[in-house]
């Protein structure tokens, strides 16, 4: 049988320097082939080729046996080849329906037929959405439908998706596999780019690992353990990911919650955390933890309740407010809230805390690359300069940077919102072991998550949150996927019952 | 961008000679020489001193007003009613000097520019407005305000006036004094802009607000500021305008704010914020200045000038940007 979609000897150069070399990959029709490897390894550049954003230096591309070479992504659309990327392209004020047809709409609309088309589209993935909905008001698992509809909406025959989970809950996530699964069922092939090995190992029939622009090896994940994929894609063992838990005290209580209620109906909340404590905050997304930890910023009003912090009574007004009484946050989407990414890594790395570097508010240049200096080596972020922007760094060196400003900051609560998102294997392990070194420092860590594995792997006790209500909290012997779900869930069901009555 | 190609792109900034980065950092600085050389070859009458002093002073006024509106445009703002604040700045000058001790009469014509942009600025900062639309409605209000108080008519400071019609005529070590304040008014930017705490975060801002609010940092209050300084900064344009002439006016700097936007973005400034510097907008200025300059020795009529400029100022920042537009 001929491939759907082969790739020879892919080549391509940046500058010099090469990003791929001498890449093989295929795709056959009705199969999920998914591509796995370290940021930087040549994944998304791949896929730049296939969809035509990117023109190889070298290298064949054939289409069902015939050679071909793209003109540009629209070419690549016309031939079937959608890319779905991380970001989505989507025109956020138009509708559901305009979006899906964006690139093909007639000159004059007929209204009716074009929402019928995307309704039947839509429902075509298990989906109730309004094809007159606006994109902006759709929440981030349902615009990912939409693209989906948008690729199918014209006759696609392979389907690229670029860490579409990443931005995706457990629960939406499994959605999404299924979609897949389906599609493969109708002949479709399909890409998978993801750093979540579970997922690949639930839906993909080949794995190609990548590493440094080359193509390490093809195999299917019957005959390859886990264990064997990470070493291939780092050359290291998977036990080694999380680190060991160091030892380290539990000091006295930085943060208490008496019975938080937020505007947006999150309520119940009670919690506190220690001095030296790492705990994690589960759930669903849509659970509440990111509101509650807005609120614990300052960024969010509450509704009611009382927050104290080192024993004082805490009602923070704002950011502002709250990192001036010792509280900081990773923010979840690190390139939109946590870096300004043009800007020198050095200038964000003192950001938050400069009073000990300036005189009368102007900066003393030899004090602040003096401490610059000490956090990049203190927390080995690798870089060309400190004068380089952010932007030229990895992803997980550019969470290093945030990292940086809140070990300069120096807070006695740090909040972490999804601290790996986006962040290849080996820089996951190295942002873990900070999180436990400000930890055993004696700062009070909170992290949220929807990588379970994650948190089982960081935290000394989990608070599970479901249905924007404190559920329980999970203590490291029943540290296991089934029971953070099960909380997380049944509080969701008992609570719709609450409601009715 | 995905962090791949982020992260392959770096080496091309280390050791390689990098055409589209050198372009927009001293894109601009090019541009002017080739003005420069351009112009000596059109008249010999460019390069006499008497030449350039007159260029160095008629630009003081848009210069004043180019460093508030690089400041503004940094925060991914803008502030169209600079020229009328100057006119403002201008007519109150006139009108306080004959009450009040000359500096006082000045610095109250100041703090009128800022108070403007103080209202402005706390719409568009606290309230969350437009600045384009509040910055609109200034324009109209101020320029307006410079009229009732003046009542359409020019006005004479009278004797009290004569020092600062002095300061405006005369000159120190050389130069033009209008253009002396300019210049020392482009220094103390360069130094707040690149060595202050204010200067850094108002970049920030303009790259990354949210960032920068996250990082525990009050963001309105910047924003209120950078229009703050820019009306107080027009009305010292205004001002200037004023010592030169004499009189004060509700018809100075009527369009002025185009020419001061031009001036910043031919500096290599981003009206997407977080990209400008002090030294390019000074340049954008000059480069404004004597294209007019080289018009007008060149005998080209007025009407044709305005053409022209519209496709100098496009070919600028083409040259800025050309390179990202034609690269892959």
């Amino acid at each position: 049988m001929t491939a759907l979609i082969q790739l020879e000897n892919i080549t391509k150069t940046f500058a010099g320097v090469h990003a791929l070399t001498d890449v093989d990959f295929d795709l056959k029709a009705g199969e999920v082939h998914a591509l796995v490897g370290e940021n930087g390894a040549g994944k998304s550049t791949l896929m730049r080729v296939l969809g035509g954003e990117m023109r190889a230096n070298g290298g064949r591309t054939l289409i069902e046996g015939e050679e071909i070479r793209l003109a540009g992504p629209t070419d690549a659309i016309r031939r079937g080849i959608s890319v779905i990327h991380q970001e989505m392209a989507l025109a956020p004020d138009l509708s559901v329906a305009e979006n899906i047809f964006l690139g093909a709409l007639p000159h004059g609309i007929n209204w009716p037929r074009l929402n019928e088309r995307a309704r039947i589209l839509i429902e075509r993935l298990g989906f109730q959405i309004s094809p007159r909905a606006q994109v902006a008001d759709l929440a981030v698992a349902h615009q990912q439908v939409v693209e989906i509809a948008k690729a199918l909406s014209r006759d696609v025959k392979a389907i690229v998706f670029d860490e579409p989970t990443a931005v995706l809950a457990s629960g939406d996530a499994e959605r999404l596999l299924e979609i897949i699964k389906g599609l493969r069922a109708e002949g479709v092939g399909i890409v998978y780019i993801s750093h979540r090995l579970d997922e690949i190992y639930k839906i993909a029939d080949r794995i190609t690992v990548m590493k440094d622009g080359r193509r390490v090896s093809t195999v299917t994940p019957a005959s390859t353990p886990v264990e064997e994929l990470i070493r291939m894609m780092v050359g290291r063992p998977l036990s080694q990911l999380f680190g060991d838990k160091p030892d380290k005290t539990v000091g006295e209580e930085v943060l208490r919650i008496d019975d938080l209620r937020l505007p947006n109906g999150v309520r119940g909340v009670n919690f506190s955390i220690h001095r030296g404590e790492v705990v994690g905050l589960g759930g669903l997304v849509g659970s509440g933890r990111t509101e509650v930890a807005r609120a614990i910023f300052g960024a969010d009003r509450i509704a009611s309740g009382a927050m104290t912090l080192n024993g004082r009574p805490y009602a923070p007004r704002s950011p502002r407010h709250a990192v001036k009484q010792g509280v900081g946050l990773v923010p979840e989407d690190r390139k939109g809230q946590g870096v300004v990414l043009d800007m020198e890594i050095r200038k964000n790395a003192t950001m938050a805390s400069t009073s000990p570097i300036t005189r009368a508010g102007f900066f003393k240049p030899s004090a602040e690359r003096g401490v610059v200096e000490r956090l990049i080596q203190s927390l080995r972020i690798k870089l060309g300069s400190m004068n380089d922007p952010v932007s030229s760094l990895s992803g997980g060196n550019q969470q290093k940077v945030v990292l940086a400003k809140w070990f300069n900051a120096d807070p006695d609560l740090i909040i972490l919102d999804e601290p790996t998102r986006g962040v290849d294997v080996g820089a996951k392990t190295e942002i873990y072991s900070l999180i436990h070194r400000l930890a055993s420092e004696g700062k009070a860590v909170l992290v949220i998550s929807s990588e379970h594995a994650e948190l089982f792997g960081l935290c000394d006790r989990i608070l599970v949150m479901g249905d924007g209500r404190l559920r329980g909290e999970l203590k490291p012997h029943e540290f296991e996927e089934e029971k953070l779900l099960t909380l997380s869930m049944n509080g969701h069901r008992q609570s719709s019952t609450e409601a009715r009555a | 961008m995905s962090e791949e190609t982020a992260v392959i792109n770096e080496p091309q900034g280390l050791g390689r000679f990098n055409l589209g980065k050198a372009f927009r950092q001293y894109g601009t600085f090019i541009i002017f020489v080739l003005l420069l050389i351009v112009a000596q070859a059109q008249s010999d009458a460019f390069l006499t001193e008497r030449n350039i002093m007159n260029v160095l002073r008629q630009m003081s006024g848009i210069g004043v007003m180019a460093i508030g509106m690089l400041f503004v445009i940094l925060t991914r703002g803008i502030d169209l009613s600079v020229g009328s604040i100057a006119a403002l700045g201008s007519v109150s000058a006139a009108i306080l000097i004959q009450s009040y001790p000359l500096p006082v009469a000045l610095v109250m014509a100041v703090g009128i520019g800022g108070a403007c942009g103080l209202i402005s600025g706390a719409l568009i900062a606290f309230f969350r407005l437009p600045a384009f639309v509040i910055t609109l409605a200034m324009m109209t209000a101020a320029r307006g305000f410079a009229l009732i108080l003046s009542s359409g008519q020019p006005i004479m400071p009278g004797p009290d006036g004569q020092p600062l019609q002095a300061f405006g005529t005369s000159f120190s070590l050389g130069f033009p004094n209008p253009a002396i304040l300019m210049i020392g008014l482009f220094a103390l930017a360069f130094i707040v802009l690149n060595y202050s705490r204010f200067g850094r975060l108002v970049k920030a801002i303009g790259s990354n607000e949210e960032a920068v609010r996250l990082s525990g940092i009050s963001v309105p209050w910047y924003v209120l500021s950078v229009y703050v300084i820019s009306g107080a900064l027009a009305a010292i344009a205004g001002i200037l305008v004023t010592s030169r002439s004499g009189v004060g006016s509700a018809s100075v700097g009527a369009g002025n704010e185009l020419d001061v936007i031009a001036a910043v973005v031919i500096g290599g400034a981003s009206l997407m914020g977080g990209r400008g510097g002090v030294i390019n907008t000074l340049i954008g200025v000059m480069i404004l200045g004597v294209i007019g300059n080289i018009m007008n020795l060149a005998g080209v009529p007025g009407y044709h000038q305005q053409v022209y400029l519209g496709v100098i100022i496009v070919v600028a920042v083409l040259i800025q940007n050309g390179s990202t537009l034609f690269r892959r």
